[in-house]
């Protein structure tokens, strides 16, 4: 089973000055899983899926990634962020290129890809996320549900093996977000490897093969949604799951 | 609750009084008391200035004729800028040799223009000859070489030596300001201390004593017989003065970009000089043109001050004829025309700047 391991967190610690942000965290997670990661805000959550494609750097422990140890090494560090895609909270399109030159950037100047190849490909994946009329457009003439998926187009024209979602519907309006989350359920059917941290319970009941709850730092529980939502052993998770149900 | 809905086809005009010249009038220049006092102060001033600098120019001046004498009219001689006009245009160039000056503006003219129309192919091509091989030209043909006759550039002057000058700081200024920017903000803590020393020692020191520096002390500190060229040493100082300038300003537009925008470029997999090459700088850029312009426009003038190393520049050329004894006296012509072509560069790039902005702008 140790080929099926794409990312393994041993151990993981991480400061932000004195504040002790990701205490001892680990992790495995293996081909096509997909997890949740739910928390209150502070707890981490988001800073251990920055830590995974290193826009975060963690201080003590090991992350490795497809077999690659995350080190200062840059170039090991820019091959991981070829494997692994991820989507942002602000969607972060770059707003001075049209929608499909934001899809066709890394493949043509990362992969190397051919101009009209990554145009194809490009197409593909607009059309999979039902944007491709909108190909042409700028990110500022788009919906917020809009811009998110053309960011998921964006993040699977680099053909990833696996896919973050920090927090990936908190900024969108509420008849939005069952587009976006339509989208991550499609890609969840088709196998993707994915770590989404949400707090779309709806979502996370459909889709996650574990629930990971964090708090101050630390993996509090990580469970199947059936355990989690039906048997959480503690109290933290028990408050939280009070709180938000 | 069945509120009725009136069905009024009548269109409301707004009243005359708040549309039209009347309402502008009114909201603009006598909205107050003391509007209305100071609009009548400034039609006054309009007034005493505009007609008597009208009729000077103009009505009153004298355009023909070829000695000063023919100057015979209360107005502005004007015969004094057309018969010394070679002089303020090219300096002392070898009038044989012009054609080589005139050339060089042929190609920058259709160039210029090439580029300015919208929607042609290949722009990408003829910018890339006006900035790599161009200059290559422009430095065989006018210090001549490869079959030129060699003219010195202490021969060099007028609007010619203004526009080199402006031209090589404006053009190679801008590069050197965005690496010492990105140097600058770099993680690497050599290359930004040396980045803000470089920026501050320049933006410390004044134009004029950066020209003096390299006119007089540069050659101290080189080895006997080695001389730089004087041209060069000031456009050299110029290039630097400049850059430091825009590096705080192209710094401030790096500043300004959204964190996020750095992350979504990291994330996938793009490398530090690809990120800023495609993602950042072209954003960043964009958001500081106006004060990018600004600087190239203040450089533009600053050009005038080499006069204090010795080089007769558009400015300084004027004020040099104008002491020649055949055309005494006649130094308001000289600065006027001269305030009348540096106004027509400076508004140009401006409007340039402001067509650039409405073409790039994407929204946000």
């Amino acid at each position: 089973m140790t080929t099926d391991l794409m990312i393994e967190m041993n151990s993981v610690h991480k400061w932000f000055g004195d504040l002790h942000v990701l205490n001892d965290v680990n992790l495995q997670v293996s081909k096509s899983e997909k997890i949740v990661i739910c928390g209150p805000s502070g707890s981490g959550k988001s800073t251990l899926i920055r830590c995974i494609n290193r826009l975060e750097e963690h201080q003590r422990g090991q992350i490795i990634v497809e077999g690659t140890e995350l080190t200062n090494d840059s170039r090991s560090i820019e091959r991981i962020r070829g494997e692994v895609g991820m989507v942002f909270q602000q969607f972060n399109l770059f707003p001075h290129l049209s929608i499909l030159d934001n899809c066709t950037l890394a493949p043509i100047w990362v992969r190397k890809t051919p101009k009209a190849q990554a145009i194809d490909k490009a197409m593909q994946y607009l059309k999979r996320v039902q944007i491709d009329d909108q190909a042409f457009k700028y990110p500022s003439q788009l919906s917020g549900g809009q811009q998110q998926r053309a960011a998921i187009a964006r993040a699977l024209c680099m053909e990833p093996r696996i896919m973050l979602f920090d927090e990936p519907t908190s900024a969108l309006d509420p008849e939005m977000i069952k587009e976006v989350l339509d989208v991550m359920v499609g890609l969840a059917e088709g196998g993707m490897t994915m770590i989404v941290v949400t707090h779309e319970m709806g979502f996370a009941k459909e889709v996650a093969d574990k629930i990971i709850f964090m708090d101050e730092g630390q993996i509090v529980e990580a469970k199947s949604p059936d355990d989690f939502f039906n048997n959480p052993e503690n109290e933290r998770t028990k408050t939280f799951l009070s709180q938000i149900l | 609750m069945n509120t009725e809905i009136k069905n009024n086809t009548e269109v409301m005009k707004p009243p005359i009084a708040s549309i039209g010249l009347v309402g502008w009038l009114r909201k603009n220049l006598f909205s107050s008391v003391s509007n209305t006092i100071l609009t009548l102060i400034g039609i006054y001033l309009l007034y005493s200035i505009i007609p008597p600098f009208i009729s000077w120019a103009f009505i009153d001046a004298n355009f023909v004729g070829t000695t000063k004498q023919e100057c015979s009219k209360d107005g502005a001689c004007w015969i004094f800028i057309k018969e010394n006009l070679k002089l303020i245009f090219y300096g002392l160039y070898p009038s044989e040799e012009l054609w080589r000056i005139n050339t060089m503006y042929f190609i920058l003219l259709i160039c210029g223009i090439y580029i300015l129309i919208p929607n042609l192919k290949y722009k990408g091509w003829v910018g890339s000859f006006l900035l790599i091989l161009f200059p290559i030209l422009s430095v065989v043909m006018f210090s001549g070489g490869m079959g030129l006759e060699t003219v010195e550039t202490r021969l060099w002057g007028g609007l010619f030596l203004t526009l080199v000058i402006a031209g090589v700081g404006i053009v190679l200024s801008l590069p050197i300001g965005v690496m010492l920017a990105l140097g600058r903000r770099s993680k690497l803590p050599v290359v930004s201390l040396l980045s803000t020393i470089f920026i501050e020692i320049w933006r410390g020191v004044p134009l004029i004593t950066v020209l003096f520096m390299a006119s007089n002390m540069f050659p101290l500190f080189m080895p006997e017989g080695v001389n730089f060229d004087k041209l060069i040493r000031a456009l050299i100082g110029v290039m630097f003065f400049s850059a430091a300038y825009l590096a705080e300003v192209v710094r401030g537009g790096l500043q300004a970009m959204p964190k996020g925008q750095y992350e979504a470029a990291q994330a996938t997999g793009l490398s530090y000089w690809r990120m800023m090459g495609l993602v950042i700088l072209p954003q960043s850029l964009k958001m500081v043109i106006p004060a990018i312009i600004g600087s190239f426009i203040a450089i533009f003038k600053d050009t005038t001050l080499v006069l204090v190393i010795g080089l007769f520049d558009f400015l300084g050329i004027i004020q040099f004829v104008g002491t020649n004894p055949e055309w005494l006296g006649f130094s308001h012509e000289g600065y006027v025309f001269a305030a009348v072509i540096f106004w027509i560069f400076c508004f140009s790039m401006s409007r340039y700047s402001q067509r650039l902005e409405k073409k790039l702008d994407t929204g946000r």
